[in-house]
């Protein structure tokens, strides 16, 4: 059984083949362009060269592949699961198969990002269809030898077979196939038939991590490399006045130091460059700088009041509006208004932020971790004033990204320093670096505002008051958006000097806690049970014809009754306190449960129980890696995570005062997957947001205490939470 | 700079750095070990962690100077083939998703067990809680180490 892809796009426009030289077959193709719903490519096929593509296929004579995967790892599994897809379609044995990370050159490669949990929803198509190409390629070539029509040939398993029941592998005919048109017309598994889709497979770097092999940035070398420990102003705001080199000069292993900063000889930042790591870090330390007030100093007390401020005002940019808000809450029985507040949050990835630079007259070496290579060589090349081809990005493994690695700031910081120092330069981040060189969370402040009426909710008002940036455009169409006649969502923002941007789950990774544990307030005071309440308000949203909504209600639906079923949520056990949570973003339907008991009279998060619709589960293994991993992180930053600033400067700079989740207080968290065969969606952000939602509620049971603000250990009234 | 004499990873090894250069810069930046990471450098996170003598230590907090004499495990030493009994668990667990902690996860584990070849869950979970996984892919460090002690009881 085969289903044909309903996306009508053609083979030609992102695909092709050729002959290598070594013997083999190799397979390029465009993988961002193949993905986009009208493919545009910038020439006519004919003299497209492989430097239009960004992922390859190579087909061995002795039958192995090898599939260079183009997307950055940052820890969500894509370079597994990826390259996954495509050997389901080329239908090769999984053991067959080596992953290598694409080589990475700006020119060549396009719209390499991760963010936004994308990868997987986004290649889906263009992977399936990549594999089935270059397997009736395979076939076409093998029905030609023996003479006889495609058609009455098979593959599988890196094998051909004809109806005679002759075979042939399929590293026989690669050098045939590599010859031949691409066709246009390929037929695409039915789900049932995978066999790789949906089976296990295990990172496809733990042989290298388990044994400490180098991967990362941190860990690359070359020689002559010297690296660069940077001085950056201790306070958002400041600039450098001067700086007193002599005493470091004279340290061990300083090679020079540097001003930079603004690609013009000057700047606000001092780079001490020595040869090994601990003397860089040793030097900058003992340098001595005066700094001056540039832009003001800002504290967190301000923030707090200009941000509650901007909610009771009157200077809102309205994002949706339907029926009347106004009017439901002069109507209403009863309006309910609360206000939730959210701390700036660094993104402490675990391996700080570094990368490598070798700026020489011929070119300009870049390697290290980044979730945006295209972006930033670019704006390298704009800052050097160099040609883009003159660029050449390699991509590391990630150490985690979270959002901070899709900002290139440290790498404009090491071609800086490369450029004027003229020699191949490491930018390394110390972990007070990291955290106070961030580029932020920002903190955020919602406020609901609720009619009542009838024993339902009969309007809702929801205003964002947000440092920089307020949230992205479709979330406003996301729940309860369709579900209410009265529905209105208002934002405003303050203008920050402190550098704010993109942390897991943008937005959502706090509104969701907001929104869900207003929700449960609210069936508190309608006396309603919570779930039902959900489960009321869905209905409306079944067969809508209003295209801005984001989401599923069937879908929602459907996760959770399964959450409710599997949490035993309808089945209380004494002394057990259940919060419930459904929540969709990043195209995944949520639902989780999180379970709270008293221990020596503190509130501990036992167990969260997750309920996912995100399509197809391409690499179980992995998927549940994900849903672990982004519950446990939603657990911990709700609970703990919080940064202040005081006159500019952020308040704790490391882990000794930077509390992130252990091992002692991570929940167990059980997953259940919706089985469908829809198109696979993301699973990097999407079961965050929803699990300090449920934990608050949770809490609220436990403890009766009602949570409206973020970090929830310093909001409860017990002294401490542990796991 | 005085020369120190280490022995890692059962090699004498020889480096010529400032006595308070710490053990985790050695290994990196002089000895070309660097599967064992930087995290925090103050101690906190147990990414540097190495066995001085079978003990997990924080290499990021302890100065060259005071290792010699010592014998260093890095994690690049725990095992030949990477076979370990607790680096054979971590992959049939899949544990690491960006992976950068697991090295300093697995020393902690590999010591734990070997002076506690049958821990409770709790004595796991209190063993492991030094080390941070930013990934917080503890649900299966947690059932790693369990299995990695069952396949030492075998």
């Amino acid at each position: 059984m085969s289903t044909t892809n309903p996306h009508a796009f053609s083979r030609r426009t992102f695909l092709r083949t050729s002959a290598l030289a070594g013997g083999g077959m190799l397979v390029g193709f465009n993988l961002f362009t193949a993905c986009k719903d009208k493919v545009q490519m910038p020439v006519d096929i004919a003299s497209l060269d492989f430097n239009d593509f960004n992922a390859f296929i190579k087909i061995a004579e002795n039958g192995m592949v090898t599939i260079f995967s183009p997307n950055p790892e940052i820890g969500q599994g894509v370079k597994t699961a990826m390259p996954m897809i495509i050997a389901e379609e080329l239908d090769v044995p999984w053991k067959h198969v080596h992953v290598a990370q694409g080589i990475l050159d700006t020119k060549n490669y396009t719209r390499q990002v991760a963010g936004g949990s994308q990868s997987i929803r986004q290649g889906w198509d263009a992977l399936r269809q990549t594999g089935a190409t270059a397997k009736q390629m395979l076939i076409n070539a093998a029905a030609a030898r023996w003479g006889v029509d495609p058609s009455q040939c098979r593959a599988s398993e890196g094998v051909i077979t004809n109806e005679k029941g002759e075979t042939l592998g399929y590293g026989e005919v690669v050098k045939e196939a590599a010859l031949l048109e691409v066709p246009e017309d390929v037929s695409l598994k039915d789900p049932k038939d995978y066999k790789i889709i949906g089976t296990d497979a295990r990172n496809v770097d733990i042989d290298k991590i388990i044994s400490g092999q180098p991967l990362f940035g941190l860990d690359y070398k070359t020689e002559g490399m010297v690296i660069a420990s940077v001085l950056r102003p201790p306070a958002f705001g400041q600039q450098l006045e001067s700086f007193d080199d002599s005493e470091v000069m004279g340290m061990e292993g300083v090679v020079q130091v540097l001003r930079f900063g603004d690609f013009k000889g000057g700047g606000d930042k001092i780079a001490v460059l020595a040869k090994s790591t601990w003397q860089a870090m040793k030097a900058k330390k003992a340098l001595r700088a005066q700094w001056s007030d540039g832009t003001p100093l800002e504290s967190t007390k301000n923030h707090d009041k200009l941000l509650l401020d901007l909610l009771g005002g009157t200077k809102m940019k309205t994002l949706r509006k339907d029926g009347d808000v106004q009017k439901a809450f002069r109507e209403a029985d009863q309006v309910v208004e609360r206000t939730y507040e959210s701390p700036f949050l660094p993104h402490n990835c675990m391996e700080p932020m570094n990368f490598y630079a070798n700026v020489t007259p011929e070119r300009v070496h870049l390697v290290g971790p980044i979730q945006t290579p295209k972006g930033t060589a670019e704006r390298v090349a704009e800052q050097l004033e160099r040609k883009p081809e003159e660029v050449y990005l390699e991509m590391t493994r990630m150490g985690g990204g979270f959002g901070r690695r899709l900002y290139g700031d440290f790498v404009l910081e090491a071609a800086e320093i490369s450029h004027l120092a003229k020699k191949p330069v490491k930018v390394v981040f110390s972990r007070e670096d990291d955290m106070t060189a961030g580029i932020y969370r920002p903190a955020i402040k919602y406020r609901i505002k609720a009619a009542l009426k009838d024993g339902k909710i009969s309007g809702y008002h929801l205003k964002e008051a947000s440092i920089n940036r307020n949230m992205y455009g479709l979330i406003p169409n996301f729940f309860p958006a369709g579900a209410l006649e009265h529905y209105q969502v208002d934002v405003a923002n303050y203008e920050s000097n402190i550098t704010t941007g993109a942390w897991r789950a943008p937005y959502t990774n706090f509104l969701s806690f907001a929104e869900q544990s207003f929700f449960d307030e609210i069936a508190e005071i309608l006396d309603v049970d919570p779930v039902q309440m959900r489960l009321d308000m869905l209905q409306k949203v079944k067969g809508t014809t209003d295209e801005r909504i984001q989401y599923s209600p069937e879908r929602m639906e459907e996760v959770i009754q399964l959450v409710v079923e599997k949490s035993g949520y309808r089945n209380p056990v004494e002394g057990v306190y259940q919060g419930f949570c459904a929540y969709y973003c990043h195209n995944t339907h949520v639902a989780e449960v999180a379970d709270v008991v008293m221990e020596n009279d503190l509130p501990v998060v036992k167990k969260v129980t997750v309920a996912v619709d995100c399509g197809v589960v391409v690499n179980p293994l992995g998927a549940l890696n994900q849903v672990e991993g982004g519950v446990v992180d939603g657990v911990g930053h709700s609970m703990y995570g919080k940064l202040t600033f005081r006159d500019g400067v952020p308040q704790v700079n490391n882990y000794d005062r930077y509390r992130l989740i252990r091992m002692k207080e991570a929940p167990k968290v059980e997953t259940h997957f919706v089985k469908n065969t829809l198109s696979p969606t993301g699973l990097g952000e999407p079961t965050l947001p929803p699990a300090g939602a449920a934990v608050s509620i949770a809490l609220k049971k436990a403890t009766g205490n009602r949570l409206y603000k973020q970090p929830f250990v310093e909001n409860l009234a017990q002294r401490e939470i542990i796991g | 700079m005085p020369i120190y004499t280490l022995k890692i990873n059962g090699e004498d090894r020889s480096v010529d750095v400032s006595s308070d250069t710490p053990l985790l810069w050695v290994l990196r930046d002089y000895l070309n070990l660097v599967g064992t990471k930087y995290g925090c450098g103050v101690g906190q996170c147990g990414a540097c962690n190495v066995h001085v003598d079978g003990n997990a230590i924080q290499s990021c907090l302890i100065p060259a100077a005071q290792m010699e004499g010592k014998t260093i495990t890095t994690i690049e030493g725990l095992s030949e083939d990477g076979d370990h009994p607790v680096q054979q668990a971590w992959k049939e667990v899949d544990v690491p998703q960006c992976g950068y902690c697991q090295a300093g996860q697995i020393m902690t584990a590999s010591s734990f067990l070997a002076k506690n070849p049958n821990p409770t869950k709790d004595q796991i979970r209190s063993a492991m809680h030094g080390n941070i996984c930013r990934c917080a892919s503890y649900n299966r460090i947690e059932r790693a180490v369990a299995l990695a002690a069952e396949k030492m009881g075998e």
